[in-house]
């Protein structure tokens, strides 16, 4: 069972990050482990070598826009990135990512309150997000009760294999 | 209190009088699309969770389209899981290699009808909304669970309307007008939510135009792009050997959450710049920019209206030195129409390489990809860094015709000016 309390350290990136850059389409076929070492490296390559288990994302407006690809949030989930925090993302990003079991929040004024490298500490029940580092506070819608049960449960294949045990 | 189209397919899917805007609803899929980079892994996940049937084989199409014919090994290997899994679990709708790109086949096969609900593996599968219906791009684990139980959550979208007006200039035509919108409301601008197109200037538009309209409607974030099913949707349902269909339309007193009335009577062809679909400008302000490729085709204008629009500006002319144009039909059928009609003869005549119907160069999987530095203009729908191969190429997205004729003119060019013919 899952925490809805998120804390970890800020990778930042700008607007309009696409799902060709998360997950680039000349490794569509290749297994996680080859996909999760070119995740964003066109906009940061020291991002996919340098991401530590528990960092987040924080970014601009419309994250993870362009392709139904799911690879985009299970990359960010294989290199162990706890969370997803931007001013707008993608609708398919946002089902893909709860979907995979990967904690996502549309958050207005994140992008310019948090720098790389600073500390992030989100409530996914109450949409309060923190900077730890400026004692900045801001607060964002909640996540549906529906996607924070789904991503409690480790994603919807979990839900799946659960009501098949039913 | 009337509704929307995006609020009278929902309800009707999930079995409700009625929804709004912002309810949760758990709904009934009335098809599920899967192409061949998420077939064998959706089908894989399906047996690892220990489900060894579908909801409703009948209700599930597969496409072989992106990788098209197989580049590699790893691709032919794929696609040969693929074929296993589609006759273990008696899919009927298949489409092997060749047969066209997903979001062609589906409305060309007479899949697709006004009011239905389809999902696919596909951000464009709101290319469906062309004829009405609600379709909508999922991920592989999502489409786990709608073939295995026939249902997903959704979030009822808001909806955004577009009363469009006036008639199109010659050699403008309505991928000028989607790439307008994206570039005036932005990459995000109907994030989540529902466009409805309509307006007297859609009862002129086309099916292929409004196809091409609902596939980028995606572009700006939507969740569906929805035109009513009209006298048009019935022709072209009935052209293609199915019945027929009544006016399926929204309430005249639903709720919007803004409605936009916006005139073409003006619009210039437009083209977008790269890297982001949403930097939009009319051609002339960036006519002269020197292009290495051209490329025709893709699920946003890879049919025969296209392929006509784009070899009626070839005219009988060859395309320019250093010029490559690729040219990919959106299908089989596409193809044969070409071939009958003599299109396909003045593509090749004026220097075109036809590609076989599919995905290949549009999504950067094979077949003319970009080198670091290279240029592209194309009919596609997506100008992302590294979309059609090296991250240091430029891709920019425009008409057949505004293609047809920079391919002439070797740089960006105006098809309403055809003097740029043999200029150089």
């Amino acid at each position: 069972m899952q925490s809805d309390i998120l804390r970890g350290r800020v990778w930042r990136f700008d607007h309009d990050i696409s799902t060709d850059v998360l997950s680039p389409g000349a490794y569509a076929l290749d297994p996680v482990e080859v996909r999760r070492l070119h995740v964003l490296e066109s906009v940061n390559p020291a991002f996919a070598p340098g991401v530590e288990a528990g960092d987040v994302v924080v970014a601009g407006r419309n994250f993870g826009c362009g392709s139904s690809r799911e690879t985009a949030a299970e990359n960010l989930k294989a290199l162990g990135v706890a969370g997803v925090f931007a001013e707008s993302l993608s609708r398919l990003f946002m089902r893909n990512a709860i979907a995979v079991g990967l904690p996502v929040l549309v958050c207005a004024g994140i992008h310019e309150t948090f720098a790389d490298g600073d500390h992030i500490e989100a409530d996914l029940a109450s949409g309060r997000v923190l900077n730890v580092d400026n004692g900045i506070e801001l607060h964002s819608d909640s996540l549906p009760e529906e996607m924070r049960r789904i991503l409690a449960a480790g994603g919807i294949l979990a839900v799946l294999r659960d009501q098949g045990k039913r | 209190m009337g509704v929307t189209l995006a609020e009278r397919i929902l309800a009707r899917a999930a079995g409700q009088e009625q929804v709004a805007a912002g309810d949760f609803v758990v709904a009934d899929i009335d098809l599920a699309l899967i192409h061949d980079i998420f077939a064998a892994r959706v089908f894989d996940l399906l047996t690892e969770v220990g489900v060894d049937g579908l909801f409703d084989p009948d209700k599930t199409v597969v496409v072989i389209d992106h990788l098209v014919p197989a580049p590699t090994v790893e691709a032919a290997a794929v696609h040969h899981r693929i074929r296993e899994h589609v006759s273990r679990l008696g899919i009927t709708a298949f489409y092997d290699a060749g047969e066209g790109i997903c979001h062609q086949l589906l409305p060309e096969r007479g899949h697709v009808r006004p009011g239905m609900l389809i999902v696919g593996t596909d951000s464009h599968t709101t290319t469906y909304g062309a004829l009405g219906a609600a379709g909508t791009g999922i991920g592989t684990s999502e489409m786990v669970y709608a073939l295995a139980t026939g249902r997903l959550w959704f979030r009822v979208p808001e909806t955004i309307r577009f009363e469009l007006t006036g008639d199109l200039l010659p050699a403008v035509s309505w991928k000028d007008v989607i790439l307008y919108l994206a570039g005036r409301f932005g990459a995000d601008g109907a994030q989540y939510r529902a466009m409805e197109f309509a307006g007297p200037a859609v009862a002129n538009c086309d099916m292929s135009s409004r196809l091409t309209v609902a596939n980028m409607a995606l572009e700006m974030g939507a969740k569906f792009g929805l035109f009513a099913a009209d006298e048009v949707t019935d022709a072209y349902l009935r052209d293609r050997g199915g019945t027929g269909c009544e006016p399926f339309t929204p309430d005249p007193d639903a709720s919007y959450e803004a409605i936009h009335e916006i005139s073409l009577s003006d619009l210039a062809p437009q083209v977008a710049l790269p890297n982001e679909v949403d930097r939009v400008v009319p051609v002339e302000d960036i006519e002269g920019v020197t292009i290495d490729q051209a490329f025709l085709g893709s699920c946003t204008n890879g049919r025969i209206e296209d392929l006509q629009a784009a070899a009626a500006v070839l005219n009988g002319h060859r395309i320019a030195q250093g010029v490559r144009l690729l040219v990919a039909p959106a299908s089989r059928d596409v193809l044969q129409e070409a071939m009958k009609t003599g299109v396909l003869e003045s593509l090749v005549d004026a220097g075109a390489s036809i590609l076989a119907p599919g995905c290949g160069p549009c999504f950067g999987g094979h077949g003319g990809l970009l080198g670091p530095g290279e240029r592209c203009i194309g009919t596609h729908n997506r100008n992302f860094i590294g979309r059609m191969g090296s991250p240091e190429a430029e891709i920019y997205l425009a008409s057949p015709a505004t293609v047809a004729a920079s391919a002439l003119a070797g740089r960006i060019a105006d098809p309403r000016r055809l003097e740029v013919v043999g200029a150089e």
